[in-house]
């Protein structure tokens, strides 16, 4: 009998086991979206590629906790921001300001691909100036002979 | 032509140069935005007597050192004995916070392996820890008579950060 117990018992074992994971309730939706932006967007600060949403270390447990605390008694995005930023620098957010410091890491993108379309453009300029430049005079006056016997026969077509 | 075959050999250069840089940034060398700014109050329930508060305020007009640890924390047991030596010999003021730990463990610690605090609060929730951006212990903080933050060490305090960097500021500070 009391065998069979344990048996079943250790069918609990995993739920048990899961019960770890947080469970919050909010009173209100908005809260709770809030709660969820603010912990994917703030950074761990042990486990530096993680959020706090991801990560299990200690300190992100209690800032979680915090921000938790704080979203419940009404305060808004800025607000645990800048608790956060006050204490924990620039560093602490996963969406960095944008100031002097980051304004490579902002633009820095954008210039990279302006440079690339420029430089596609560039190259694609001289390979076609190089097809279509006819230096040589005779080669001109040949060409021009062509296309004046073809527009004699097909007047759609245009000279150079 | 020449120029052309030149080009991977600049590429692998400017590579090496960013990569090179890279590398030897510490990604855990977090500057800490509380330098130069008043320090956050401190207020926890001392270690040893729960109904006292630890209170930083007290402190105003000296120069103290405020050091993060926890007996989980292995580097705190690697720099505990250094601790107690300027604690005892250079006659350092230190405060500690006990961070997450377990108050027994902790108090068993410091009994073991002596006291260099003149006060340790005990935070099990990080309630300090977060209000003075400490993100990894050992930390240490050096704070002015003014109640300034004026450095902090991430990391076990050793001989040469302390003859280098600490041990000249703390004189500086006691003489402002």
């Amino acid at each position: 009998m009391f065998k069979s117990f344990l048996l079943i018992a250790t069918l609990f074992l995993p739920a048990m086991s899961s019960a770890s994971i947080e469970i919050i309730e909010f009173e209100e939706p908005a809260k709770e979206q809030l709660y969820m932006k603010l912990i994917n967007e703030l950074r761990c600060l042990v486990c530096q590629n993680n959020n706090l949403a991801d990560s299990n270390a200690e300190l992100a447990q209690d800032m979680r906790r915090k921000t938790l605390e704080m979203v419940k008694s009404g305060s808004t995005y800025d607000d645990v921001v800048n608790y956060m930023v006050r204490r924990y620098g620039d560093f602490v957010l996963f969406r960095p300001p944008f100031k002097n410091t980051t304004i490579l890491l902002w633009i820095g993108p954008y210039l990279l691909l302006g440079g690339g379309i420029t430089l596609m453009f560039l190259i694609i300029l001289t390979q076609t100036k190089k097809k279509n430049n006819i230096s040589d005079e005779v080669d001109y006056q040949r060409v021009r002979k062509l296309l004046t016997a073809h527009n004699e026969s097909d007047n759609n077509v245009n000279l150079i | 032509m020449k120029v052309r075959f030149l080009i991977p050999l600049g590429i692998f250069l400017l590579m090496t140069v960013l990569l090179g840089i890279g590398l030897t940034l510490n990604p855990r060398d977090v500057p800490s935005v509380l330098i130069g700014q008043k320090a956050p109050k401190l207020l926890l329930p001392d270690l040893f007597e729960p109904n006292k508060m630890v209170n930083s305020e007290s402190l105003l007009g000296k120069v103290w050192l405020l050091n993060i640890w926890g007996t989980w924390c292995p580097e705190c047991w690697r720099e505990h004995e250094f601790l107690n030596y300027i604690a005892s010999e250079e006659g350092v003021q230190m405060v500690g916070v006990n961070w997450r730990d377990d108050a027994e463990a902790a108090k068993k610690f410091l009994k073991d392996k002596g006291n260099p605090f003149i006060a340790v609060g005990f935070d099990p929730e990080s309630v300090a820890i977060m209000d003075w951006g400490v993100y990894g212990a050992p930390e240490t903080f050096v704070i002015d008579k003014k109640g300034v933050i004026r450095k902090k060490h991430t990391g076990p305090l050793y001989d040469s950060v302390w003859e280098k960097d600490l041990r000249p500021l703390i004189k500086q500070l006691e003489a402002e």
